[in-house]
């Protein structure tokens, strides 16, 4: 059990000219929920498909339950989630659970999963037929029926409705407190938040930041309200301690940063009071990992 | 019902994985209209259409005599070839090959639960081919069992072009190809219309097809009782040829 779940270090993957994956290191914990966060085009599918064993490095070492990801041992202990795809569209939903399950030693009981991911009324409906959300509860199904250490899932919520994202979430959760490394993509900060253990942001195909999601939010907290704009934060500033920051953006939305506590509240109330403003919305948040994660990887879109 | 998620890593016997696979494709393939009508509407009613009617020139034998190994060999080139060209073509596409790769099925593991089915299918092929001709007066001069050899080297040989194919080809490309060259193979490769029917030149480029061969392999079993080994080295060939260039241009994903 000394190495870890999964360990990259200095990894390269290029297609042509094109370079995805560019000297990015991580490592994942055994027995932890990893998320690997990023814009869409970040490397964070080349990233897993090389740990999954479906594509090769072009250098940089990668060691997957301390073995080289191609190994065939690994193929039992590992369960994967394909981002979309992967069951013949005229197989049935159950059909391709219990053929999926026949290829492992103790596999889950394939009936009682169905249930569990709400699946069960489906059973006999070809994939084809399924929603899309339906679609992915069955790759996830296949990934973990097999009861493996290490789980790897790629975008495992992309097109959930919200019930489905709360089942899939809960599962997740089920299999950290069993034991199961997991390791998932996505682009969806509330979901890195609220499961993972430890986050990687990854943009250009390299690693930006990561550590847990407390740390990489950090402990500074915020205080936001709206008011009508153009208010003279200079003067405001002048009463607030020293290094505190106050932004207006966008408009009518002001921001101040430091040290919050009652004082600080206290002056900024009194100032909006002086202003002959009414604070609308006052609130104290922390940064939220969506911020955090628009501050690295840029606001435009891609 | 609890589910219990705590590790518990394995790989089933190879054995259980390989028949649950098989056991898989090949209610695919029985489920498929498409597939079915290929590999048994068409040669059945082949069979029936030309033994009833005297729409070719066969010789001197009974029409059902010479149209019935025709027809085996049609049945064996429809599910190892076209069939299987065209399933393994769009599992390639839809990322099944790609999914599987990722379970403890190992890909000879995958190849051989493919043989597998791919025999069953033919099983069923033969028998149903069998029952309707014999209802149609079919007598053979030998045993079916002494055509195995032939039907199970057409078999390999046309499983190395459909996966030659599959491997290398889009999933469009492979279903128009295959159909095509399916259509072109039963039409002369000595299915229905006899290779006398074709000019003297073409002839020996037309005999050297593993359609002609297993045609006329099993039909020198079947009509006349005879045992020719030229076939079998001409299908052997093929299989060779084809599994060999499938195993090293096939792409999995």
């Amino acid at each position: 059990m000394g190495s870890p779940a999964v360990e990259v270090v200095d990894l390269v993957k290029r297609y042509g000219g094109l370079t995805a994956v560019d000297g990015l290191t991580l490592s994942a914990s055994r027995g932890a929920v990893t998320a690997i966060l990023g814009p869409n085009g970040a490397g964070k599918t080349s990233t897993v498909e090389i740990c999954e064993g479906f594509r090769t490095a072009d250098s940089g070492l990668v060691r997957v339950l301390g073995r080289d990801p191609r190994d065939p041992a690994l193929r039992p202990r590992v369960g994967v989630m394909l981002q979309s795809g992967g069951v013949p569209p005229a197989m049935r939903c159950a059909e391709w659970l219990r053929l999926v399950s026949r290829f492992y030693a103790c596999p889950l009981d394939v009936q009682a999963l169905l249930v569990r991911l709400g699946l069960a009324e489906h059973a006999r409906t070809p994939y084809r037929r399924l929603s899309g959300g339906q679609q992915q509860r069955l790759s996830l199904a296949a990934a973990v029926v097999g009861r493996p250490e290490l789980v790897f899932l790629d975008e495992p919520t992309a097109g959930l409705d919200p019930q489905a994202r709360h089942a899939c979430w809960d599962l997740v959760g089920e299999l950290r407190a069993a034991g199961v490394s997991v390791v998932l993509t996505t682009h969806h900060m509330d979901e890195a938040e609220r499961l993972a253990d430890h986050v990687v942001i990854i943009d250009h195909g390299r690693v930006v930041a990561e550590g847990s999601p407390a740390s990489l939010t950090g402990a500074e907290r915020q205080l936001r309200f709206r008011a009508r704009p153009g208010l003279a934060l200079e003067e405001l500033l002048t009463a607030l301690p020293v290094g505190s920051a106050a932004k207006e953006s966008p408009a009518g939305h002001y921001i101040i940063e430091g040290q919050v506590d009652p004082e600080l509240l206290a002056t900024v109330t009194a100032w909006c009071a002086a202003e002959g403003v009414t604070a609308d919305d006052l609130r104290i948040e922390r940064r939220t990992l969506e911020d955090v994660f628009l501050e690295l990887t840029g606001r435009e879109l891609r | 019902m609890t589910l219990d998620f705590t590790p518990a890593p394995g790989a089933a016997p190879l054995r259980r994985m390989v028949l649950a696979q098989a056991a898989a494709e090949t209610r695919a393939i029985l489920r498929n209209g498409e597939q079915l009508l290929l590999t048994l509407i068409i040669p059945v009613l082949l069979l029936v259409g030309f033994s009833l009617a005297p729409l070719v020139d066969v010789g001197a034998a009974r029409r059902v005599d010479f149209l019935t190994p025709g027809v085996l060999a049609l049945a064996v080139m429809s599910t190892a070839f076209t069939g299987q060209a065209i399933a393994t073509g769009f599992e390639r596409r839809y990322g099944v090959l790609k999914r599987l790769g990722a379970t403890p099925l190992s890909r000879f593991g995958l190849m051989l639960a493919k043989t597998l089915a791919v025999l069953a299918v033919e099983l069923l092929q033969v028998v149903v081919i069998v029952v309707v001709a014999y209802l149609l007066g079919w007598r053979p001069e030998g045993l079916v069992v002494a055509a195995l050899p032939y039907l199970l080297l057409g078999t390999a040989a046309f499983s190395g072009l459909g996966l030659l194919m599959a491997g290398v080809l889009r999933a469009e490309a492979t279903l128009a190809a295959a159909n095509l060259v399916y259509l072109v193979l039963l039409g002369c490769g000595g299915v229905v219309f006899p290779l006398s029917a074709f000019p003297e030149g073409v002839r020996p480029v037309l005999e050297a097809l593993p359609i002609a061969a297993l045609t006329g392999g099993v039909r020198a079993v079947l009509a006349e009782g005879a045992f020719p080994l030229a076939p079998l080295g001409i299908l052997a060939a093929w299989a060779v040829l084809t599994l060999g260039l499938a195993a090293r241009t096939f792409r999995w994903e």
